[in-house]
């Protein structure tokens, strides 16, 4: 190789650098809309799924009609108050960024951090499902850590608040198979008339381990566990610990009791 | 090398040298998406688009390469191929894209690609280094491949997602081999392939 100048390897690279970038902004920009529309398409698809609204013959075209039953509302999570979407649209709200924001999110202690959410937002969306006028089910967004990661899903209440209608799992990193079948619909369908709180209004769900052996009133606070994913199952009941307790829905749901109560 | 034909670029690859089997590059990919067929697939598409086509830029502009800063340029190449890829997939096919999530990315880092640029395409003509990437991405899709089949027949009890073996959990017969379904069963299954592959061919044996 005949020798080089000095300069040969900045220019080369800087020549490379840009056409390169160029390449990946093009495609950045030019497929954005695309990449968008199949998020916010996936997250209603996951809404829906949760509230049992979504069938498995359901074509991606419909899911526009489908989603137009449900409300999504943006609720403060310490008061529990719905915030109007005149002050934050419910539309562009993007909760997940929110909790990197230290305006809009602050950390948790560790002690009070069971499902290691690390910093806990202060505007929450919620999904509400209304059928002709009246509230039918209820969909909030939870996460937490499993085994190996964290994981997000939709939990659908009835009317009543506190019986799971149904719930589903979108987004995990837990080993497939094992801790991955969360997201299998077949478990996820046991969740369906599993009671969140006693009645004394305490979180009392629980995520048994293998099969759940409990009988009687107990068993509608018991879920079947995945064999082969203990840890995964435990994360799963500490998040519903967590998001149903007094740092999660909680002030909310009761506020809406309340409220539901007066109405009729 | 100038002897060797298009047919010899784009096959011996495939089982002669084979870039897992016998260089054992591009291992950690491998263990990663081998779980199911569809994912593996995906991936053995990407590794090859991006392997043929890297190599084919690298080559193209081989002898304005300063040798100084060729592994920086290399991996330039690469790195922007690999965000071309990823960002198709998440525009047209979301589904795969979310189960591959982080591999594709990752893909820069895959040895086989660094390894065709900076061993094939630096001292060949385009046409060739794009043929041989072609062949060292199907060699590494074949391995791939292969590992799936049999973790997801044995781990999952189905192939391409469609049930063959009817899992107890669904009312059927066959308990899942969970030790299929870890990562570290890809580790026995490539063991097995190579000693196969080795076996069947001994001029792939390292000699003493």
């Amino acid at each position: 190789m005949a020798k080089e100048s000095f300069f040969k390897p900045f220019y080369s690279v800087l020549v490379l650098a840009f056409v390169c970038s160029f390449l990946v902004s093009l495609a950045s920009v030019g497929l954005r809309p695309l990449q968008e529309n199949n998020r916010a398409l996936e997250r209603k698809k996951n809404i829906l799924l949760a509230a049992g609204l979504l069938h498995g013959d359901t074509k991606d075209k419909d899911i526009d009609t489908l989603f137009a039953q449900v409300e999504p509302r943006i609720i403060d999570l310490a008061t529990g108050a719905f915030v109007s979407p005149k002050v934050i649209d419910p539309k562009t709200f993007d909760q997940s960024a929110s909790t990197n924001d230290p305006q809009l999110s602050q950390p948790l202690p560790k002690d009070k951090d069971i499902a290691g959410v690390r910093r806990l937002e202060k505007y929450s969306l919620v999904y509400l499902v209304k059928d002709k006028g009246k509230l039918k089910e209820i969909v909030l967004p939870v996460r937490g850590k499993g085994l190996w990661s964290t994981m997000y899903g939709y939990v659908a209440l009835d009317s009543d608040l506190r019986t799971i209608d149904g719930i589903a799992f979108y987004e995990h990193g837990e080993t497939p198979g094992l801790g991955g079948e969360i997201e299998n619909p077949a478990w996820e369908a046991g969740w369906q008339g599993k009671k969140i709180y006693d009645d004394e209004g305490k979180v009392a769900i629980k995520v048994a381990k293998g099969a759940s052996k409990a009988k009687g009133k107990a068993a509608s606070y018991e879920v079947d566990g995945l064999s082969g994913a203990t840890l995964t199952g435990n994360g799963v009941q500490r998040l519903f610990h967590f998001w149903f307790d007094d740092q999660g829905f909680k002030p909310f749901l009761e506020r809406l009791r309340g409220e539901e109560g007066k109405n009729g | 090398m100038a002897e060797t034909t298009t047919r010899e670029l784009l096959l011996r690859p495939i089982f002669h040298r084979n870039p897992i089997a016998l260089l054992v590059l591009g291992i950690c990919s491998a263990l990663a998406v081998t779980g199911k067929m569809d994912t593996a697939f995906v991936m053995s598409v990407c590794v090859t688009v991006v392997v043929a086509c890297s190599s084919f830029v690298i080559s193209l502009v081989r002898h304005h390469i300063p040798s100084s800063v060729r592994i920086g340029i290399q991996i330039m190449v690469i790195a922007t191929m690999v965000i071309l890829v990823d960002q198709i997939l998440k525009a047209f096919l979301f589904d795969l894209s979310k189960q591959l999530s982080i591999y594709v990315g990752l893909i820069i880092t895959n040895c086989i690609v660094m390894g065709r640029a900076e061993g094939f395409a630096m001292n060949n003509p385009p046409k060739a280094s794009f043929i041989d990437g072609l062949g060292n991405g199907l060699g590494y899709g074949f391995i791939l491949m292969t590992v799936a089949f049999i973790r997801e027949l044995f781990g999952s009890g189905s192939l391409f997602g469609v049930e063959i073996l009817k899992l107890t959990s669904n009312g059927g017969w066959y308990v899942r081999n969970g030790l299929f379904l870890l990562p570290a069963s890809a580790f026995f299954l490539i063991a097995l392939l190579i000693w196969f592959m080795r076996t069947v061919d001994p001029d792939q044996q390292e000699k003493n």
